[in-house]
C-alpha cells in the first residue's frame, strides 16, 4: 500500500492531464453548444470532420505540415550528421570546447524570443536584412508568404541542428577507435574513413531517428509556425499547420467543432504512425524499439 | 605515402575547423544582433537599422527598463515562482512515482508502467485538454494555469528515473534496509533519492527549462496582465507591434496605443533580460544537458 501512496500524486495528475482529455475526444463528434452543456450537446457523428476536410484550410494545413516535416527530416539528418562528424574531427581542441555550447544554445531560447530575433532581421523599416543586405530594394517580409518556407527552414535549422547532432556525436564516440587506426595504417584518408567506417556505423541511429520523426509527421512545432511569423494572417498560406489551425479555430474563432476534429485527426494518425514506426524499428534493430 | 596522408589529414582538419567556425557564427550572430540593438541609441537604430555592432552606443534602453522595473519585476517574479513550484513539485512527484515502478516485488508495476507509457503514444489533443482544464477545473486566469497543464509530470521522465533506479541501485541495498525495519517511504527518501542524484539533476534541468521558456499555457489560459510571465509579456508586446502594423496599413484604424509599445531597443533589451537566466546557467549545465539527451535517447 505505501507504494500507492507514493505514486498517488503523479497518477492523479496523469489521469487529469492525459487520460481525461482522451475521454474528452467525443467532443469532436458533437455540435458543442455551451447552453446545453458539453454532455447535453447533440451528437452529429463525423459531420465536423466532413466540414473540416471540405475547407481549403484543411488542404493548406495538411500540405504545410507534411511538406515542412519532410523537408526538416531530410535537412535535419544531413546537417546534424555532418555537424557531428565535423565536431568529432576537431576532437578535443579549444575550438571544440567553445563551439559545443554555442551550437546547442539556440535550442535553449524560447520561441517568443526567437520571434524577436527574427524581427530584428526581417522588419521592413529597420531590419538587418533590409537595411544592411538589401538596402536598395527592401522587402516587406511579414506580408509576403512566398519567402516563409525559406525563413522558417533557416530558423528551424538554426534552432535544432546543434542539439540534434548530440545524439550522433555520442554514436560516433562509441565507435571502436581501432577501426580508424587500422584504416589509417592501410593508407585510408580521413574522408575515406568517414565514408567507409563512420557513416555505415551511424546507419542504425539514423534509421531510428528518421522513423521517430516520421511518426511525428502530422505534428508541427507550434512555436515556430505561430511565433516566428508573428501570427500574421497574410502568411497563413505558407505558415499554417495543423497545430496553428487548432489554436486559431479554438481560441480566435471559438470553433470547437473544427478545432476538435483537426486535433483528434492529428492524435489518431499520430498514434497509428508511432505503432507502425515501432514495428519497423523492432525489425531493423530490436534493441532500440520503443516498446 | 605517409607524408601525403599526414598532409591530407591536416587539410581535412583545417576544413573541419573552418566549417565548425562558420556554423558556430551562424548560431551566435543572431543573438549578437539583438544584444547590439539593445545597446544602440534609438534614433541611430531607426536610421541605420539593426546592426551587429551598435552604430551609436547607448544604455538608454536599460535605464528605461530600470525605471519600468515594477512591471518587468512582477513578470519576472511570476516566471520564477512558476518555474520553482512547477519544477520542485514535478520532480518530487516523478521520483515518488518511479520508485514503486522500479521494484520487482510490486505486483501492479507492469500495468501502471504501461498506463503511464501509453500517454506517450496517444493524447486527447489540445481541444479536449483545454476544455477540461478551463471548464472542468476553472484554472483560467489563475497562476495554476501556468503550472499544471502539460508540464508538471511526464511519462518520459518517470520512465527515465525508473530505469535509473533499476539499473543503478542494487536490490540488495533495499533488502538490507527492509531487514533493518525501514518503511518504503523511508527507503525512498533515505536511499533512492540520494543515490539517484544524476538523473534527478537531469530531469530538474529539463523541467525548469520547459517552465521558464513556456508561453503556450499562458496563451491559452491567461489574459490578465498581472499574471503575465516574462515570456507572456514579450508575447503581448510583439502582438501589439503587429496590430499596430496592420492598423497602419488600414490607415487610421489604430486600436493600439503607440505609447504602449516600447521602442525597438527596449524590446530587444527585454528579450535579452528574459534570456539572461539561461545565458548565465547554461555554461554550467551544458555538459549535464548533453548527457541527459544521450540517456534520454537511449533509454527513452
Amino acid at each position: 500500500m505505501p507504494f500507492f501512496g507514493l505514486m498517488a500524486p503523479a497518477l492523479i495528475y496523469i489521469f487529469i492531464n492525459n487520460y481525461l482529455p482522451m475521454f474528452g475526444v467525443f467532443i469532436a463528434f458533437k455540435n458543442i453548444n455551451y447552453s446545453k452543456g458539453i454532455f447535453g450537446s447533440d451528437w452529429i457523428g463525423f459531420k465536423n470532420f466532413e466540414f473540416l476536410f471540405k475547407t481549403k484550410d484543411a488542404y493548406i494545413m495538411l500540405r504545410n505540415t507534411l511538406g515542412y516535416n519532410l523537408l526538416f527530416i531530410v535537412l535535419g539528418i544531413v546537417l546534424s550528421v555532418s555537424l557531428a562528424i565535423l565536431m568529432n574531427e576537431i576532437g578535443k581542441t579549444l575550438l571544440a570546447k567553445i563551439a559545443q555550447p554555442i551550437i546547442i544554445f539556440p535550442n535553449m531560447i524560447s520561441m517568443v524570443i526567437v520571434a524577436y530575433i527574427g524581427f530584428a532581421f526581417l522588419n521592413s523599416q529597420t531590419g538587418f536584412i533590409n537595411k544592411s543586405i538589401l538596402p536598395g530594394s527592401p522587402i516587406s517580409w511579414y506580408s509576403k508568404a512566398q519567402y516563409w518556407p525559406y525563413i522558417l527552414t533557416v530558423v528551424h535549422i538554426w534552432k535544432v541542428t546543434g542539439y540534434g547532432s548530440i545524439i550522433y556525436m555520442a554514436s560516433i564516440g562509441g565507435i571502436d577507435k581501432e577501426l580508424f587506426e587500422a584504416a589509417r595504417v592501410d593508407g585510408a584518408s580521413r574522408w575515406r574513413q568517414i565514408l567507409h567506417i563512420t557513416l555505415p556505423l551511424l546507419k542504425p541511429t539514423v534509421i531510428i531517428m528518421v522513423l521517430m520523426s516520421i511518426s511525428k509527421i502530422f505534428n508541427s512545432d507550434f512555436g515556430l509556425f505561430y511565433q516566428v511569423p508573428m501570427n500574421s494572417g497574410v502568411l497563413y498560406k505558407t505558415t499554417q499547420t495543423i497545430d496553428t489551425y487548432v489554436y486559431r479555430a479554438l481560441m480566435e474563432q471559438s470553433d470547437i467543432g473544427m478545432s476538435s476534429a483537426a486535433s483528434l485527426f492529428q492524435s489518431v494518425v499520430g498514434f497509428v504512425l508511432v505503432i507502425v514506426a515501432n514495428q519497423i524499428v523492432a525489425k531493423v534493430d530490436a534493441d532500440n524499439r520503443l516498446f | 605515402m605517409k607524408n601525403r596522408l599526414m598532409g591530407s589529414e591536416k587539410t581535412f582538419f583545417i576544413i573541419a575547423c573552418v566549417l565548425v567556425v562558420i556554423f558556430a557564427l551562424f548560431c551566435l550572430l543572431p543573438v549578437v544582433l539583438v544584444i547590439s540593438a539593445s545597446l544602440t541609441d534609438e534614433r541611430a537604430l531607426v536610421a541605420d537599422g539593426y546592426r551587429l555592432i551598435p552604430s551609436k552606443f547607448s544604455f538608454a534602453s536599460y535605464t528605461y527598463l530600470w525605471r519600468q522595473r515594477s512591471m518587468i519585476g512582477r513578470a519576472y517574479m511570476i516566471s520564477i515562482i512558476v518555474t520553482l513550484v512547477g519544477t520542485v513539485l514535478g520532480v518530487i512527484f516523478t521520483a515518488m512515482c518511479a520508485y514503486p515502478l522500479s521494484r520487482s516485488s510490486f505486483r501492479w508495476r507492469n500495468i501502471f508502467t504501461f498506463l503511464i507509457f501509453f500517454t506517450m503514444l496517444f493524447n486527447g489533443g489540445v481541444v479536449s485538454s483545454y476544455i477540461i482544464w478551463s471548464r472542468g477545473f476553472h484554472i483560467k486566469n489563475t497562476i495554476f494555469a501556468l503550472i499544471f497543464p502539460n508540464y508538471l509530470v511526464g511519462a518520459f521522465n518517470i520512465i527515465l528515473v525508473k530505469n535509473y533506479y533499476q539499473n543503478n541501485i542494487p536490490a540488495s541495498l533495499i533488502e538490507a534496509a527492509k531487514l533493518d525495519g525501514a518503511t518504503e517511504p523511508q527507503i525512498f527518501t533515505k536511499i533512492m533519492l540520494p543515490l539517484s542524484k544524476p538523473v534527478i539533476v537531469t530531469i530538474t534541468m529539463f523541467s525548469s527549462l520547459a517552465y521558464w521558456n513556456d508561453w503556450t499555457n499562458g496563451l491559452y489560459y491567461i489574459n490578465k496582465k498581472e499574471l503575465f510571465s516574462v515570456q507572456l509579456m514579450l508575447n503581448e508586446i510583439q502582438q501589439n507591434v503587429m496590430l499596430l502594423r496592420t492598423a497602419n496599413d488600414r490607415l487610421g484604424a489604430a486600436s493600439v496605443n503607440v505609447a504602449d509599445i516600447p521602442s525597438n531597443g527596449v524590446r530587444m533589451a527585454i528579450a535579452l533580460i528574459a534570456l539572461l537566466p539561461i545565458m548565465i546557467i547554461f555554461p554550467f549545465i551544458q555538459k549535464e544537458l548533453i548527457k541527459g539527451v544521450v540517456i534520454g535517447a537511449v533509454k527513452g
